[in-house]
């Protein structure tokens, strides 16, 4: 059995097997443990296609800084690794001449910020900028999963502050 | 080609990828594995075609949206399903808020809440445990998330425990990640034939 203190949400979140919630969380540790899971499915995954684990890491810090979810941002930082990601983390950088990038960053922040407004045509500059279909499906995974991931860190926290 | 959808409805829309769905004959085995296949279980939805291009989040993902939706305890089904549709009426995914809007209504007996939710959004007036959770779950679902420790405490204030306040966080986060598939990757289009 995965130590749930250990996952990357609840370690981020501050709490702790000897936190008075402990329990209530340990209820809940099949979902906790899947939850890591797909952390390492949407991270690491044995086959990452066109985005690798560098550019995977610092887009999914750059989504926990756009959510101001600083100890997230941390663990993903830790995990870049490859230098040439680094700067896709910055939230400030927008690709620069790399028109592949630009549009993985542009889509990366408006599915993070302003779900509601994407629509087809945004699908369609991913493909216009040479990024496949399958690759689409796995950065709108990341996507998906992270804001998830970060929603989940957020709630266990105030849960943790507010008892 | 059939009409988008921009309004929310109980009826759940037909959805139109915006990806090109794999074919079923050319899945590999990680791909059918993800998919969760068997000879007696061959149809699947479009979307779910289109997430197997990714099977292996696609794999993890279908166990643990079960286990958030469903595992006993803590927060009611109805109650979590609320929590569905706070965020998703806050991403404005249609799809999403129709399927969990109209599970709601099953559940809880009731069209009432998810008619003023509908119609008023983050205004609508609900009862003092609906108005908690909802509000928690559009909350949530900001970027950044904007609840505070006020919020905690009115959700403790209306009766929830602390397990059910851990399930609405899950359910809630969950359509986060939900939202940005379905919403993204497709389009709610009406029922044809």
């Amino acid at each position: 059995m995965t130590d749930i203190f250990n996952t990357a949400a609840v370690k981020a979140s501050g709490l702790d097997a000897d936190h008075p919630l402990a329990a209530v969380l340990s209820t809940r540790d099949d979902i906790m443990t899947m939850t890591q899971q797909a952390h390492d499915a949407a991270l690491t995954p044995k086959k990452p296609g066109g985005l690798s684990y560098g550019e995977r890491a610092a887009l999914s810090c750059r989504m926990a800084r756009l959510n101001e979810e600083a100890p997230l941002a941390t663990h993903f930082e830790a995990m870049i690794g490859d230098s040439n990601a680094t700067r896709i983390a910055d939230i400030a950088f927008d690709g620069g001449d790399d028109e592949r990038l630009c549009a993985l960053l542009r889509h990366t922040d408006l599915a993070t910020t302003n779900t509601k407004s994407v629509v087809a045509a945004d699908i369609v500059a991913l493909v216009s900028a040479g990024v496949s279909e399958d690759d689409i499906v796995r950065l709108s995974e990341l996507v998906a999963f992270v804001n998830y991931q970060v929603r989940l860190t957020i709630g266990l926290r105030l849960m943790g502050d507010a008892s | 080609m059939s009409n988008i959808l921009h309004d929310f409805t109980t009826t759940v829309p037909q959805w139109r990828p915006r990806v090109t769905p794999i074919k079923l004959e050319d899945a590999t085995p990680d791909q059918l594995d993800a998919l969760k296949v068997t000879p007696s279980n061959t149809k699947v939805s479009d979307y779910v075609l289109v997430l197997a291009r990714d099977a292996e989040t696609l794999r993890e993902r279908t166990p643990l949206f079960n286990a958030i939706m469903y595992n006993r305890g803590g927060l009611s089904r109805a109650e979590r399903e609320l929590g569905a549709v706070g965020t998703s009426v806050f991403n404005r995914c249609v799809y999403c808020a129709a399927v969990h809007a109209s599970r709601y209504n099953l559940l809880a007996k009731d069209v009432v809440v998810i008619e003023r939710i509908f119609a008023d959004g983050e205004e609508a007036e609900l009862n003092p445990r609906q108005s908690a959770i909802f509000n928690f779950a559009v909350k949530l679902s900001k970027c950044p998330p904007d609840m505070t420790k006020d919020d905690m405490e009115t959700l403790t204030a209306v009766g929830l425990g602390p397990d059910e306040v851990l399930d609405l966080i899950l359910s809630s986060a969950l359509f986060g990640w939900a939202n940005r598939l379905m919403h993204t990757l497709g389009d709610p289009t009406e029922i044809t034939d």
